[in-house]
């Protein structure tokens, strides 16, 4: 789907920034606010008059929460268009239920970027000076496409995410090679059995992900990274951290050898914590890969919890220098530059320390594009399986037009994709042309 | 510099005999512009100077369009067509490819003999020397002939002057100057462009070796006869002409493979003496044999290039190795083991024009008056050099007669894909045609392209008398089959009709029925007596319109949507460097291409919604 030029759609975006927060404010423009709200509380408020409503889930009437709604029906707003601003609870979880629901309903979709903005200015609602702010936006876009580019490097939902695109694009390409170069003795007819299996095969997959409950979702808290020479007690923090064994501790050095994560929740914050494998060089290979790991995830902290010594700390900003195993003996002077003084057998420093994560972590808390950034991601997944279903036997073009559709809504993620791309497949792949 | 007799004066000059230079040509003259086509050498217009093969995958669905506006491509195929062969007959008519073998002289006769019909056209052999530019060193209004010895004038210059621009022929490691094997390269005129500073890039082609056809042994090959149907390229063409040959299918083996491998250090490709690039869409053998070192053989075809020819274009093995080796992996092949070689096969190296310095209507935006069609755009083949030839003859003809650009939309056929990815993407390799390329292929088949476009034809002034008299009846009958569409059938009748039912058998309409495979055009016209004259191809068209109709209703929707953006227009003075936040890999993009709709610049590689949204405000603002 294009989602460029006013499709007539009805836009939804969440306004405020950094989550949680006391409200968080989702805007709707477009025909369908007024509708949306009825199937969101059951009825449409009093004009311009803010009231307090029940949010249930329209799929199955669970309540969500209860917000203070405000409808406001064209030309006389912002946008020139039917409005709807629906205050809620600035939690993470309840936010992004709210953008699922919209989702889900018809003729609903998350607002592109500065595509608000647009629609006023078309609709002749706002003026030059106040549109200023696109170049910002901008910037963000390309800062948070920079970002996913980096993640695609080490696990989580976008290399997933990248994993169907590049299976998508493979089937396509194959039989787009039988499509265009048929006569060719390279390509092969039995691709159309294969293309449908990998159709079923990602459609499941996408399916089952969209299944999972939304704690799991929304994981992509905020990076924490215990990292240190071996042996530091980072395993042992770890497991105090999230009070879970997930970490092997020995008193081995370079136990841990892979990076262990674990999404953690404190104050209503979700929080990834990632114990890395000891920075120093390995003596056997699978170390060496985990000590790699380590640094390509150090890399990528939010926050960089340093267990080793002060001095030998790496130089950024994320770094919070910790002075662990306090409760050991000789270990009772604080070195002048740690913040902290924690112990995790003794649980001395462990509050504190959560306390400082939280104070950090509102500084640094995901700005409204990271939330949305996920929504897209459901989105896009919703998309293609949707074009997915439509796989079937037969017409080898209406087939390869579902393969398009999917990778397309993937595409749109990472901003790259298009023709071209599917041409670098299929000639990489296939020894066609004469 | 002399007064200009009133008999140089034209109001479309097209440069290049090939196949951009005479569909410019031809349609400029049919619009009604006195147009005079300059070549070289007069006896070289209309010649096929690679494969002798017109139309397939992508090319086929091209050939039909330019048919569509009464070109010449489809025509002259037909006349000259001794094989015929509809591509992935089994896969759904979007993507259904006709394509031909060609008698190349009888191509070329057929060329000379629809030129000779268009009363506005006249054919000046001469080279042509330079562009006669207004004062402003800008505006094109003629061109100087044969160093100065004649100057034609017009308001539009079409150059469709092929490889001209620096090329250098390979021959292994010898290498000289020049466009096609014994023609000489036009290079006063290039000197101009180069002066010009239009930008410029480097792109390589290469042909293989053509064989003497009696040293073949084609007793021991697989045989491929024409298909045995009656289909044909042009609309007004009913029947074929020419008796059909066959061709063969041979491969490389491994004795293949070690020849050429053996020699690899003697092929400009891999000594590095060839820059530019080539199309990954037709790799020369020796690159085939480098990339995929793990197949055990390359198909070969062996392609008659007419019926009283001996030479034969074996299709697949285009190298640019020296002689001696063409010779000795050549004789490791079943069925060529005593071939003789007629003219070696060679590399080409060119420099093209940066298409995307040109607007939708092939008119260069910096140089009024001047259009450019064909190879020198970056293109590779006959279709797409025929198919620019038409963009740019008609905008030529219009130029000259004071009217507005016209533009072929993405949604309506294959010619505005392609115009639209040139001018907009550039070309990276040598640009050809793929059914790939264009995004609402469900409704651009090569069966109805008369339907999508004659109107437009017809519209534009390209259609002759006896063109608009066919698709006048071909309407006809398409709405009397549609309207046969609607009317309600009993499920014994359409099973009496020969269609096979399923256990579904409550009435339907004609239409719905249709759906159930194995409907045929033969179907139909048992059910209704009206419709017998009618030929098949009408009711087959009708047929698949109802087989894609679900997708292709969703698709309209989709084209409404993107198309609202067609209709914002962006100023061409709009400054990409003052617009805060554009990143500079979008700005050097939005700055060649010069989009002139925001539908436009949405299309251009990289070009984000914010992005989208920052120009319209930037547009908005400046018009303010």
């Amino acid at each position: 789907m294009a989602l460029n030029g006013n499709d007539g759609a009805t836009i939804f975006a969440l306004s405020t920034g950094g989550l949680p927060s006391a409200i968080a404010i989702i805007r709707l423009s477009g025909p369908e606010s007024g509708p949306a709200l009825e199937s969101l509380i059951g009825r449409l408020p009093e004009t311009r008059r803010a009231s307090v409503g029940l949010i249930r889930d329209p799929a199955n009437g669970e309540p969500i929460d209860r917000a203070l709604i405000l409808w406001l029906p064209g030309p006389a707003t912002v946008t020139g268009e039917d409005m709807a601003e629906i205050h809620i609870h600035g939690s993470r979880a309840v936010a992004a239920k709210m953008i699922e629901m919209l989702g889900g309903i018809a003729g609903l979709r998350a607002a592109e970027a500065g595509e608000f903005t647009r629609r006023a200015f078309m609709n002749g609602r706002m003026d030059l000076s106040e549109t200023e702010g696109l170049g910002d936006l901008l910037a963000a876009e390309t800062e948070s496409q920079r970002r996913y580019a980096l993640a695609m490097a080490e696990g989580g939902l976008a290399q997933k995410i990248s994993g169907w695109r590049d299976t998508l694009l493979m089937a396509e390409a194959r039989l787009e090679a039988v499509l265009n170069f048929s006569d060719e003795d390279d390509v092969d007819e039995s691709d159309e059995r294969f293309a449908l299996e990998i159709a079923q095969t990602v459609k499941c997959e996408m399916t089952a992900m969209q299944q999972a409950p939304p704690a799991e979702r929304i994981r992509d808290g905020i990076r924490v990274v215990l990292a240190g020479p071996p042996n530091a007690g980072k395993s042992t923090l770890f497991n105090a951290l999230i009070a879970r064994e997930a970490a092997i501790v020995s008193p081995t050095a370079g136990t841990t050898r892979d990076v262990i994560e674990a999404p953690v929740v404190i104050g209503g914050t979700a929080f990834l914590f990632s114990d890395t494998a000891g920075l120093r060089d390995g003596t056997d290979a699978i170390e060496d890969e985990g000590v790699k790991r380590a640094r390509n995830t150090s890399d990528q902290a939010d926050i960089l919890l340093w267990l080793g010594d002060p001095l030998e700390a790496p130089e950024s900003d994320s770094v919070l220098i910790l002075h662990p195993r306090a409760d050991e003996a000789g270990r009772d002077a604080v070195p002048a530059r740690a913040a902290l003084a924690v112990s995790a057998v003794s649980g001395e420093g462990i509050g504190d320390l959560r306390r400082a994560l939280l104070e950090r972590a509102e500084t640094l808390l995901p700005r409204s594009d990271q939330l949305a950034l996920n929504g897209r991601q459901r989105e896009a997944i919703g998309e293609a399986v949707d074009a997915l279903e439509g796989a079937a036997a037969g017409d080898w073009i209406l087939l390869v037009e579902t393969l398009r559709q999917a990778r397309a809504a993937l595409d749109r993620l990472s901003g790259h994709g298009g023709v071209e791309e599917m041409l670098d497949a299929l000639f990489g792949r296939f020894c066609i042309g004469k | 510099m002399a007064t200009i007799e009133s008999s140089d004066r034209f109001d479309v000059i097209v440069v290049g005999g090939g196949h951009a230079g005479c569909e410019a040509a031809a349609a400029a003259a049919r619009i009604g512009a006195r147009t005079a086509l300059i070549s070289m050498r007069k006896d070289m217009i209309g010649a096929m100077s690679c494969n002798p093969a017109i139309g397939g995958l992508g090319k086929g669905h091209l050939v039909r369009e330019v048919d569509a506006f009464d070109g010449l491509i489809g025509r002259a195929s037909d006349a000259a067509a001794i094989h015929y062969r509809m591509l992935n007959r089994s896969k759904g008519a979007a993507v259904r490819g006709p394509r031909i073998q060609a008698d190349r002289k009888l191509y070329k006769e057929a060329i000379h003999a629809l030129l000779a019909k268009e009363p506005m056209l006249e054919i000046i052999e001469a080279e042509a020397t330079s562009l006669d530019l207004d004062s402003d060193g800008l505006t094109v209004k003629g061109l100087v002939l044969d160093n100065g010895s004649r100057t034609v004038s017009a308001p539009s210059v079409v150059l469709a002057t092929g490889t001209f621009l620096g090329a250098k022929l390979h021959f292994g490691m010898d290498n000289h100057a020049g466009g096609r094997v014994g023609e000489r390269a036009a290079t006063a005129l290039a000197d101009q462009l180069y002066a010009a500073k239009l930008p410029l890039a480097r792109l390589k082609t290469g042909t293989p070796p053509r064989l003497d056809g009696r040293t073949i042994d084609w007793a021991g090959l697989e045989v491929q006869p024409s298909d045995d149907d009656n289909w044909t390229m042009a609309l007004r063409n009913e029947h074929r002409v020419n008796p059909q040959l066959f061709c063969a299918v041979t491969r490389t083996n491994l004795n293949t493979h070690d020849v050429i491998r053996g020699s690899l250090d003697r092929s400009p490709l891999f000594s590095g003496s060839i820059q530019g690039q080539g199309p990954r869409y037709c790799p020369s053998i020796e690159d085939k044999i480098h990339r995929f070192g793990d197949r055990d053989g390359h198909q070969i075809f062996l392609e008659p290039e007419g019926l009283d020819d001996d030479a034969v274009y074996p299709n697949g093995i285009s190298t640019s190795l020296p002689g001696d080796v063409q010779l000795e992996f050549l004789r490791t092949i079943s069925g060529l083991e005593r071939v003789e070689i007629t003219q070696l096969g060679y590399a080409v190296e060119y420099d093209h024009v940066d298409p995307r310095i040109l607007g939708h209507d092939l008119g260069v935006r910096t140089m009024p008056g001047l259009y450019l069609a064909g190879q020198v755009n970056g293109t590779t083949g006959y279709e797409e050099a025929a198919a620019q030839g038409l963009v740019a003859g008609i905008n030529a003809a219009r130029n000259a007669g004071g009217e507005t650009p016209v533009k072929f939309e993405r949604d309506e056929s294959y010619i505005g894909v392609m115009i639209d990815d040139l001018v907009l993407q550039g070309v990276t390799e040598p640009y050809r045609m793929l059914t790939a390329r264009a995004e609402y292929r469900l409704r651009l088949r090569a069966d109805n392209a008369p339907t999508r476009l004659s109107d437009r034809a017809a519209e534009w002034n390209c259609l002759g008398a006896e063109h608009r008299k066919v698709i006048g009846e071909r309407k006809r009958d398409l709405v009397a089959v549609r309207n046969a569409m609607g009317q309600t059938i009993k499920a014994d009748t359409i099973e009496g009709a020969g269609l096979a039912l399923g256990q579904h058998r409550e009435t339907r309409t004609l239409a719905e029925w249709l759906t159930l495979p194995g409907a045929d055009a033969s179907i139909v016209r048992s059910i209704d007596s009206a419709l017998h004259g009618i030929p098949d191809a009408v009711i087959d068209e009708v047929l698949e319109d109802i087989r894609y109709a679900p997708y292709l209703e969703r698709q309209a929707g989709e084209i409404a949507r993107v198309n609202a953006d067609e209709h914002i227009r962006i100023p061409a003075a709009l400054d990409y460097d003052a617009i805060a936040g554009l990143s500079n890999e979008m700005v050097e993009r939005l700055k060649s291409a010069a989009p002139s709709t925001l539908g436009e610049a949405r299309r251009i590689r990289g070009i984000t919604p914010a992005a989208l949204a920052a120009i319209l405000v930037h547009s908005r603002k400046r018009a303010a």
